[in-house]
């Protein structure tokens, strides 16, 4: 069920960093939200500067989901939607266009900007309408997995190396914290949008079914994201209703996509090794199985980055660093195990 | 090299294991779990052998070839000892699946990229067949892993420990039989002599016969018909 979508979008960002140089290409420009440089001359201040990217960069989402809880809560629906809006448009059309851009050049491809104009307005304006109004079902998946594709397109490049692992173990932390913890951002929106009956936002959510509800216990999973992606998604199952028509459909975040394919993206850049892409992709897979699992048994929202992204983690750096060395030297002697 | 010995190699490599794949497993979603839960515990026992290598190395003698080359074969008996202590789940085609795609991709796709790129195999006197062989070899290793897996988990649950050693040394024997490479005959028919036996092994274990087997052909094996809605 939610395994092609995960499956496809990790497979699009790893597809991405093998073939298009851009977006391994090493810049000094960083993102805002992790100011220190990780260009140090000694090890300690790298790992002081990347433990303070990290810090910084939970402080701005937590910031930002705590922002989002407050506007669901106080029924500022419209500032909601303006700033989905607002960041659904920067990923349709600008990172779109940016990314057609590196294909063309990678190719060597000419395209005049008139073209180039018409493509990039055909394909954000048609993913406006699905994402944030009406659309085939699968369209509007599709759309889903493109930009949150682009989102860690975005997150590979600009992270910085240390930086980006402390930053998914943390956000893993934060994930489970804001879940579960009964004053936690994501539970008190996930409850409010229960109390009131209401779906939350689609723009946040990727949804493996139409849900038609006509009662109520619809579980809602709820991931803030925006341009800054912020993490914290939920896996959450629409439960079944009398009404037949009730599609059984589970729920997982955009932010959990986004940092599943920064993990992947990340462990494909670093070294340039398929053996340990490999390996992350299927720890990411069994993460999701066993929350998938946990759902099933516990019905209710569930954090869905922490098992994955620890399993993601474990399985990154014992590969590069174990297994890598062994397979490289079996290869070598065309040895077979 | 081109993307003709990309495509190629690819295609050999995994050919037969993705159609085993499309046909028996996409459908259901359960079974693509236990296919990964395969792959994911043949992920462990990798981790944990190489793990064990890694120890050894540090405290051997770096400069010694010799040295270096008997601790890999070392390390390659005891990934192998270890992949068949790992627990097999239920379906057991699908875990031994599992084991042989995550075996076979991690022999084999390094070798695939590089395969795409620009260079003049065994320019400097090694075998021209590299790629060939390589993509030979993980077809062969993918689907020995789902045979042994079929065939222990029925020796297993039979409680036939005789069963459960032949599929341990016949192992043992596949991966011995790479130390020969590059002499790629020596190490390639016999490991398909094995190939063919273990699976009709696998395919006798598995409750199949020579009738099922007419049966299935002449597309008049009414359960299977039943089970896939083709009218006949």
């Amino acid at each position: 069920m939610l395994f092609v979508p995960v499956t496809l979008c990790m497979l699009l960002v790893v597809a991405t960093i093998k073939s298009l140089h851009f977006y391994t290409d090493k810049t000094d420009q960083q993102l805002i939200y992790t100011p220190f440089t990780e260009n140090t001359s000694s090890v300690g201040r790298r790992l002081l500067n990347s433990v303070l990217n990290a810090v910084v960069m939970i402080g701005v989402i937590v910031a930002m989901t705590v922002l989002l809880v407050f506007l669901y809560k106080y029924r500022c629906y419209k500032v909601i939607h303006g700033w989905l809006i607002l960041s659904s448009l920067l990923l349709l059309f600008w990172f779109s266009f940016m990314y057609l851009s590196e294909v063309l050049k990678t190719y060597n491809v000419a395209m005049d900007y008139p073209t180039a104009g018409v493509l990039i307005w055909n394909f954000g304006a048609v993913g406006m309408a699905c994402v944030h109004w009406k659309g085939p079902l699968a369209l509007q998946q599709a759309y889903l997995i493109v930009v949150s594709a682009l989102m860690a397109l975005v997150f590979v490049k600009y992270l910085p190396e240390w930086s980006a692992w402390l930053i998914l173990a943390l956000v893993s932390v934060y994930d489970l914290v804001a879940v579960l913890s009964p004053k936690g951002p994501l539970r008190m929106l996930v409850e409010t949008a229960q109390e009131r009956n209401e779906p939350i936002f689609p723009a946040l959510i990727y949804s493996s079914a139409m849900a038609w509800t006509t009662g109520p216990a619809d579980g809602e999973p709820g991931r803030a994201s925006d341009e800054e992606a912020e993490p914290s998604g939920r896996a959450a199952a629409a439960e079944d209703d009398d009404d037949e028509q009730e599609e059984r459909g589970v729920k997982l975040g955009l932010g959990d996509f986004i940092f599943y394919s920064v993990l992947v993206g990340k462990a494909a850049a670093g070294g340039g090794d398929w053996n340990t892409t490999a390996a992350c992709f299927v720890a990411i897979l069994i993460g999701l199985c066993v929350t998938l699992l946990l759902l099933a048994i516990f019905k209710k929202a569930l954090p869905a980055l922490p098992i994955s992204i620890t399993f993601g983690l474990i399985c990154y750096f014992a590969t590069d660093s174990l297994a890598r060395p062994f397979m490289d030297d079996l290869a070598a002697h065309h040895f077979y195990i | 090299m081109t993307a003709a010995v990309f495509f190629g190699c690819t295609f050999i490599a995994f050919g037969p294991a993705i159609a085993l794949f499309l046909f028996t497993i996409a459908r259901e979603p359960l079974r693509v779990i236990f296919l990964i839960a395969g792959a994911f515990f043949w992920l462990v026992s990798l981790l944990l052998s190489s793990l064990v290598w890694f120890i050894s190395v540090q405290i051997s003698n770096k400069d010694s070839a010799v040295q270096q080359k008997g601790l890999l074969i070392f390390g390659v008996v005891l990934s192998v000892l270890l992949q068949e202590t790992f627990p097999m789940s239920h379906p057991p085609d699908l875990s031994g699946l599992g084991f042989g795609f995550m075996s076979g991709a991690f022999s084999v796709v390094n070798i695939l990229a590089d395969s795409v790129g620009p260079g003049t195999i065994g320019i400097h006197g090694d075998s021209q067949h590299y790629f060939l062989s390589s993509a030979f070899m993980t077809m062969a290793i993918i689907l020995l892993h789902m045979f042994w897996g079929v065939v222990f988990f029925d020796a297993c649950e039979k409680q036939q420990w005789w069963a459960v050693a032949a599929v341990v040394i016949s192992h043992l024997v596949v991966s011995c039989l790479t130390f020969q490479n590059p002499e790629y005959v020596a190490s390639l028919v016999p490991t398909y002599v094995i190939l063919f036996l273990m699976g009709i092994w696998a395919f006798y274990s598995a409750g199949g016969s020579l009738r099922n087997l007419k049966l299935c052909l002449t597309c008049k094996d009414k359960d299977f018909l039943l089970a896939n809605h083709r009218p006949r």
